[in-house]
C-alpha cells in the first residue's frame, strides 16, 4: 500500500464517509439552526442595548457596559460549563442546547453592542443637531438618522464577529449538543476511522467560507477612505 | 437563593481549589507564552505573501488565511490531536495545542498585519527607497511600525481572543485554568471552582478589554 492510499484510507475511508455521512448531515441541521438563532437574537439584542444607552441613563449605561465588558472578557466555554454544570444543582434545568443558545447569543450581543455602540458615537454631531432641528424627537432621531449610519459602519466588524462566535456552537460537544463536530467525533470512535472528523472540517469550511469571503467583500466594500 | 450562592459562591470549595486553579494558571500562561508570538509570526508570513508580487503566492495566503478563518478552532485542534494519530502523527496535547492555534492565529494575525501593511501607503515605501534604504529595511523601519500603529487595536482584540482560546485545551486534557477548574468541578460537585477561575480570566482580560473599547470606532474590522 503506497502512502497515498494510507492517507485515502485514513481521511477519506469512502464506506466510513457513506455510513455516517447522514449523522453528519444531521449535525450541521443543528449547527445551522443554532447559527441562524443566535445570529439573530444576538444581534438584535446587542443593537438594542446600544440604543438604550444613547439615551445616556447613568445606572442603566453602567449595567450595559458591565455586561458587555464581562461577556467580551470571559471565554464561552468557561460560561458554558458554569451553566451547564452549576445550574442543575441550583434547581436550573437547561437543555446543553438551550444553555450554547444562551451562552454565544450573550457573547455576540456584547461584542455587537459595543460595535454598534462606536457607530453610534462616530455619527456626526451635526448630523443629530440637523436632525432634531427638523423637530425629530431624540427617539427619531436615534432610529432613523443615527442608528443607519453606525449601522452601515459595524456590518463588516459586525459579520466577523458574527462568524467568530457562531463558529463556537462546535464548544456544543462539550456538553453533549448533537452538532457536526459531535456527531464526528462519536462517529469516529465508532469506526476507529478519522474520516468522519475530515468530512466534519469539510462540512464547517462549506457552511462558513462564503461568509468569510462575504466579510472580506464588505470590508473592502465599506472601508474607510484612506486618509 | 442560598442554594445559588452555594453553587456558584462556595467560598470554602474556591479556597480548596485554589491550589489546582493556579497550577492551572500557570500552565494556561505558557500556552499563552508559546501561541501568541508564533501566531503573530505565522501572521507576518502571511500577510506579506499575501501582498506579494507574484499571484500564486498571493491566492495561497489569501486560501490559507480564509480556510483557517472558517473552520472552528475547536474543531481544528480535535483533529490534529485526535485525528492525526490515525495518520500515524501521534502529538502530545500541548503540541496539539501549539499546532491548532499556530494554524488558527496566524490566519487571524495575518488578516490584521494585511490590513495594515495595505494602510500604509506607497509614497512611504518609494520614499523610503529613495532614500537608500534596501526592501528589507523599507518594511522593518518604515511600513511595519506605522502598520502596527495603525491595526493596534485589532492586534490587541485578537490577542483577547486568543488568550481566551486557551481555554479549549481543556478538551484534550492539557491541564491548563479551566482543565483544573473543571476538576475540581468534578470532585466537588460544585460549579464554585470555574467562577474562581471566570475569576481569573475576568482580573486578567478585562484591563485589556477596556482598552480596546477605549480605542473606540472601529475595533474589530
Amino acid at each position: 500500500m503506497t502512502q497515498w492510499d494510507r492517507f485515502l484510507d485514513t481521511f477519506f475511508d469512502a464506506e466510513v464517509l457513506a455510513r455516517y455521512a447522514p449523522d453528519i448531515l444531521a449535525g450541521v441541521w443543528v449547527t445551522v439552526q443554532l447559527s441562524i438563532l443566535i445570529v439573530i437574537v444576538g444581534i438584535g439584542l446587542g443593537a438594542a442595548l446600544a440604543m438604550l444607552r444613547a439615551y445616556r441613563v447613568r445606572a442603566l449605561s453602567l449595567l450595559i457596559v458591565i455586561f458587555a465588558d464581562v461577556f467580551r472578557a470571559l471565554p464561552p466555554l468557561v460560561l458554558i460549563l458554569i451553566a451547564f454544570f452549576g445550574l442543575p444543582n441550583a434547581g436550573i434545568m437547561l437543555s446543553s442546547f438551550l444553555v450554547l443558545f444562551l451562552v454565544l447569543t450573550l457573547t455576540l450581543a456584547a461584542f455587537a453592542e459595543e460595535i454598534v455602540w462606536a457607530g453610534l458615537t462616530s455619527v456626526d454631531r451635526g448630523q443629530w443637531e440637523a436632525a432634531r432641528s427638523t423637530g425629530l424627537g431624540f427617539t427619531q432621531a436615534l432610529v432613523w438618522v443615527a442608528l443607519p449610519q453606525a449601522v452601515r459602519l459595524a456590518i463588516p466588524p459586525l459579520t466577523n464577529r458574527a462568524i467568530a462566535i457562531t463558529k463556537m456552537t462546535a464548544l456544543g460537544t462539550v456538553i453533549g449538543v448533537p452538532d457536526i463536530l459531535n456527531q464526528a467525533t462519536t462517529a469516529q470512535s465508532f469506526s476507529g476511522n478519522a474520516s468522519p472528523l475530515m468530512l466534519a472540517a469539510l462540512a464547517y469550511v462549506a457552511l462558513f467560507l462564503p461568509f468569510v469571503i462575504l466579510a472580506r467583500w464588505l470590508e473592502r466594500r465599506f472601508a474607510w477612505k484612506k486618509v | 437563593m442560598d442554594q445559588l450562592i452555594d453553587q456558584f459562591f462556595n467560598l470554602e470549595i474556591m479556597v480548596a481549589a485554589w491550589p489546582t486553579v493556579r497550577q492551572g494558571l500557570w500552565m494556561t500562561l505558557l500556552i499563552c507564552l508559546a501561541v501568541i508570538p508564533m501566531g503573530l509570526a505565522g501572521g507576518l508570513i502571511a500577510a506579506y505573501a499575501a501582498v506579494a508580487r507574484a499571484r500564486a503566492l498571493r491566492w495561497a495566503a489569501i486560501a490559507f488565511v480564509d480556510f483557517f478563518r472558517a473552520i472552528p478552532p475547536l474543531v481544528l485542534l480535535i483533529f490534529v490531536y485526535a485525528g492525526l494519530p490515525f495518520a500515524g502523527l501521534q502529538l502530545s496535547p500541548f503540541m496539539a495545542v501549539v499546532v491548532a492555534f499556530f494554524l488558527n492565529n496566524s490566519a487571524y494575525y495575518g488578516e490584521i498585519f494585511r490590513a495594515g501593511i495595505q494602510s500604509v501607503g506607497t509614497g512611504q515605501s518609494e520614499a523610503a527607497r529613495s532614500t537608500g534604504l534596501s526592501a528589507a529595511q523599507t518594511q522593518a523601519y518604515v511600513v511595519l511600525p506605522q502598520a502596527m500603529r495603525n491595526v493596534l487595536p485589532d492586534l490587541l482584540s485578537n490577542t483577547i481572543e486568543v488568550i481566551k482560546l486557551t481555554s479549549l485545551a481543556s478538551v484534550v486534557s492539557l491541564g491548563e485554568m479551566l482543565h483544573a477548574a473543571d476538576l475540581a468541578r468534578s470532585v466537588t460537585y460544585n460549579a464554585s471552582p470555574i467562577v474562581l477561575a471566570a475569576g481569573i480570566y475576568l482580573v486578567l482580560l478585562w484591563p485589556l478589554v477596556r482598552i480596546v473599547s477605549r480605542f473606540g470606532r472601529r475595533m474589530d474590522a
